[in-house]
């Protein structure tokens, strides 16, 4: 982990909502892993505290993020030029490369709007005997991104792209269970979209991994703020930026 | 320039130090900072027995600071010694046990188990945390208590004894003045001060336990103001604390008389601030020929007559 200086390389819409940004860093381009995220200070005095975000995918050493602009945070960044410079710290958080071993065929990524931007970088590094299968759920098709990933279904809560419903309705109706063979789900959105998604693949007997968003203060286990519950286990809570984000949906309490 | 302090027997390099629960236990942030550049390091605050904390959410950002109610989460005295202290110990930074309890005992019970240890070269008394019922706050609202709990602290130890103090009562000098009188080599001064926040949209509110600390910039003047106060009524040394962000900061509490300044909420978002404070203030004392720091701490200038400030406009 390192605290960083990076240029702004490029900014792309992904779709009328969604930007992808990406910027030049030796050091994450050798150390990031699928699952990992980074904390921006998107400005040095307002607001105070850093921003995390999701490594979305990686090309030597060119690093790229995705979000929706929702607050304060993510309208100065998506402000931002193409040559400016970003405070970052990162590689931060465990990896889904930790999940990935076992006896399964086919690995299940269920990603809720912008919550799909863990998997392009970790299609990227999966395991290349294993099939994947990639469902999106958004509330519209403006929140749908499908770069980078494999074997794509969309869901939408308005109709507007794919299956007219969520993106758990999409993935009841579509599933022809056997014909995957053994399944490992993996999964990042809202919580209780994760929460359903943990459910439905322990049902069939799967394993599910979710990678969690909580408020952070530092996103380094300083400030002990982004806690979890665990459901059994030796300690009552653990926190989301340092012993996650990613956890077993049946250890936390979603 | 000579940044270096004294407190009882312990020689600090220089003055700026990672206030409690802000920094870890230290060896978080190895890999970030050069924890030897700072004058020293309030571990997080220490139970006698590990504590879960509070439930989520602990935290949420508020205009230029932050609410939390973490509820002194932490692992426990022994583990500390255990698992956290040998590494520190391979650090020359100085590292002062910051202890909170629920009773007069447990905050005794804490500071002999840590007096025993080598690497551990003061303590802070936690009469202040807001967050937990029995977690001081009660004893620090109360001048009896805290001159009480300074008295049984300071008997059993010869290591530096400071107090860390809250702002959520009317005279915090009077509060300064008991644990001076009970023989604290110093007092911290503030805690976090008690604040709300609430999401308009849910009508709850935003931390899972109401009210919780209000930290950051956003305190700045208030503990600017409570330090001034304390100096103005102790003899003993009082250490700044609350919202510093940048060496400007720093440079604001020496002036109004603190003897070192914590780094808190500012860790969060950059956990080198304490070190580059200490490498700015170097070069603001070279430029303003301060050859020693004592020739800034107190030199607040109180002339009415001063012309008003030229960055103003």
């Amino acid at each position: 982990m390192k605290q960083d200086l990076v240029r702004i390389h490029s900014f792309e819409y992904l779709s009328s909502e969604i930007l992808e940004l990406t910027f030049i860093s030796d050091f994450l381009g050798q150390q990031a892993r699928p699952g990992h995220f980074v904390n921006i200070r998107v400005d040095p005095n307002f607001p105070l505290l850093r921003r995390p975000f999701s490594i979305f995918n990686v090309e030597g050493n060119k690093i790229s993020i995705v979000f929706n602009i929702i607050g304060t945070g993510t309208k100065i960044l998506a402000a931002k030029k193409v040559g400016d410079t970003l405070d970052i710290v990162g590689p931060c958080g465990n990896s889904f490369l930790s999940f990935m071993d076992g006896e399964y065929e086919t690995a299940v990524f269920v990603g809720g709007g912008i919550g799909v931007a863990p998997f392009p970088f970790l299609t990227k590094q999966f395991d290349r005997s294993k099939k994947i299968l990639t469902f999106l759920g958004g509330r519209n098709k403006n929140l749908i991104v499908t770069k980078g990933l494999r074997n794509v279904k969309i869901a939408t809560d308005d109709g507007t792209a794919g299956f007219h419903g969520t993106v758990l309705e999409l993935i009841k109706n579509d599933f022809t269970i056997t014909q995957y063979g053994i399944m490992r789900f993996f999964t990042c959105g809202p919580t209780r979209m994760m929460k359903a998604i943990g459910e439905f693949a322990n049902n069939l007997g799967a394993d599910c991994f979710a990678s969690l968003e909580t408020d952070m203060a530092c996103g380094i286990g300083l400030c002990q703020g982004c806690n979890i519950e665990m459901i059994g286990g030796e300690k009552k809570y653990k926190l989301v930026c340092k012993d996650g984000t990613i956890f077993e949906t049946k250890t936390v309490k979603l | 320039m000579e940044q270096s302090f004294t407190l009882r027997t312990v020689e600090f390099t220089n003055r700026i130090l990672a206030a409690s629960g802000t920094f870890g236990y230290g060896n978080e942030v190895l890999d970030l900072v050069d924890i030897n550049k700072l004058g020293g390091i309030m571990t997080k605050s220490l139970s006698l027995k590990p504590r879960d904390g509070n439930p989520s959410p602990r935290i949420t950002e508020t205009p230029s600071g932050m609410l939390n109610s973490i509820g002194l989460a932490n692992i426990g005295v022994h583990k500390f010694i255990e698992e956290k202290l040998p590494v520190l110990r391979k650090y020359t930074t100085k590292i002062i046990g910051n202890i909170a309890a629920s009773s007069v005992d447990e905050y005794c019970a804490v500071l002999e188990l840590l007096d025993a240890q080598e690497g551990v070269h003061g303590f802070e008394i936690n009469v202040s945390c807001p967050n937990v019922k029995e977690g001081g706050l009660n004893f620090g609202t109360d001048p009896h208590q805290v001159a009480h709990i300074t008295k049984e602290t300071r008997k059993r130890t010869e290591k530096p004894l400071i107090i860390k103090l809250t702002p959520n009562v009317t005279h915090i000098s009077e509060f300064a003045r008991a644990a001076e009188a009970e023989g604290a080599d110093a007092v911290s001064v503030i805690n976090t001060l008690i604040g709300m926040s609430v999401n308009i949209s849910t009508r709850k509110p935003r931390i899972a336990t109401t009210t919780g600390g209000l930290s950051g910039p956003a305190i700045k003047p208030i503990a600017l103001a409570k330090v001034y106060e304390t100096c103005n009524a102790v003899k003993i040394p009082v250490i700044g604390v609350g919202g510093i962000k940048t060496w400007e900061d720093a440079v604001e509490f020496f002036i109004v008389g603190a003897s070192m300044v914590q780094i808190g909420t500012a860790n969060f978002v950059d956990p080198a601030t304490g070190t580059s404070i200490t490498e700015s203030i170097e070069r603001y004392c070279e430029k303003y020929s301060i050859s020693h720091m004592i020739d800034l701490i107190g030199s607040l200038e109180t002339n009415k007559n001063v012309s008003i400030v030229d960055s103003w406009l």
